[in-house]
């Protein structure tokens, strides 16, 4: 296993649009353990995706079983994954490992469900709220070449009602 | 090494303050870091943190000029950068209640007491002019957590005003 370089932010490659995953193999897995090495390896991230280490393909791993008063479906490796239904808003505090030294607001569903393959090519579903449906979100923007900048709320609005978050 | 300072620039809003301020920072060679910038009352206020190779009186000699002529008090201060070293905030307080004095003074003294390091506060005045409510958002770190800052606020709630205290996670991915 490896600890890779994470791109940051203006880094273009992160606008990049990732490809879907075609092969689950050795070379799948070894790839998603350097991915794990790199999350670890950072200053307390519960999530990482492919793309924030040069790799552009629909991976995405997120753990958030390491917080309290939190509910998580343990560590999970995302292969593919997609969000198929959304249900509420909540705004909440998001940083990135792409972003040093900037912490701002976002908007994100509450509750999700997603359906991705895990690592052998299984398909796997979840349905996730709070801080865990977050993270997922935050991580499967990377796929589609987004950040959290790119959501950016202010904090001076949060009495008011948003539209519904797409 | 260039100097850091802190300007501040109040005056009457009218649009354009901000273009023109920051066009004249920019024609001096200055750096600009962290601001705020934002309307209170009919007043256009502007905290900016700038880099600069000048002096303090160099620097605001150069500003003077659009500051007088856009009716801004201008202060200009030699401050520490501290850059990088933001501190996150990991709890917010909500208030908000019939207008009253000393409201302010009483949710932040008891905050304080629990521990509560203040890193933003926004507070507006809303309602009617017979019946006015006030609002205040904080926003800091919790020195001696978030439950220590709910027990001090818990006896407003009697006193007929809201306060919810939520916590602030950061989520890093």
């Amino acid at each position: 296993m490896a600890v890779l370089e994470i791109l940051t932010y203006p880094d273009e490659r992160l606008r990049r649009v990732s490809s879907p995953v075609e092969r689950f193999d050795a070379a799948l897995q070894a790839r998603i353990d350097d991915l794990e090495a790199t999350r670890l390896a950072g200053p307390g991230a519960v999530g990482i995706a492919a793309p924030q280490v040069g790799w552009f393909e629909r991976v995405l791993i997120v753990d958030v079983s390491g917080r309290r008063k939190t509910s998580s479906h343990g560590r999970l490796v995302l292969v593919n994954p997609e969000i198929t239904e959304w249900e509420g808003f909540a705004m909440g505090r998001e940083g990135c490992l792409s972003v040093p030294d900037y912490t701002g607001n976002v908007v994100r569903a509450e509750r999700i469900h997603v359906d991705a393959f895990d690592p052998e090519g299984n398909p796997v579903s979840f349905d996730m709220e709070g801080f865990e449906a977050r993270a997922v979100q935050h991580e499967l923007d990377h796929l589609d070449g987004l950040l959290f900048l790119d959501r950016l709320v202010s904090r001076r609005q949060d009495l008011f009602r948003r539209k519904v978050y797409k | 090494m260039p100097n850091w300072y802190m300007l501040t620039l109040v005056g009457r809003d009218r649009p354009g303050i901000v273009a023109r301020v920051t066009t004249a920072l920019f024609e001096a060679g200055c750096n600009l870091g962290e601001s705020s910038m934002i309307r209170l009352g009919d007043n256009f206020t502007i905290m900016m943190m700038a880099q600069s190779e000048r002096d303090r009186e160099a620097l605001r000699e150069a500003l003077q000029p659009v500051a007088s002529e856009l009716g801004l008090v201008l202060h200009v201060d030699a401050v520490e950068a501290g850059r990088h070293q933001r501190p996150v905030p990991d709890v917010r307080i909500l208030v908000h209640g019939a207008d009253r004095a000393g409201i302010v003074a009483r949710v932040t003294s008891l905050a304080a007491d629990a521990g509560l390091n203040i890193l933003d506060l926004e507070s507006d005045v809303g309602g009617t002019d017979s019946e006015p409510i006030y609002i205040l958002q904080i926003e800091g770190t919790a020195e001696h957590g978030q439950e220590a800052i709910e027990q001090a606020l818990a006896p407003l709630q009697s006193e007929g005003v809201r306060v919810d205290v939520q916590s602030v996670d950061t989520l890093i991915g």
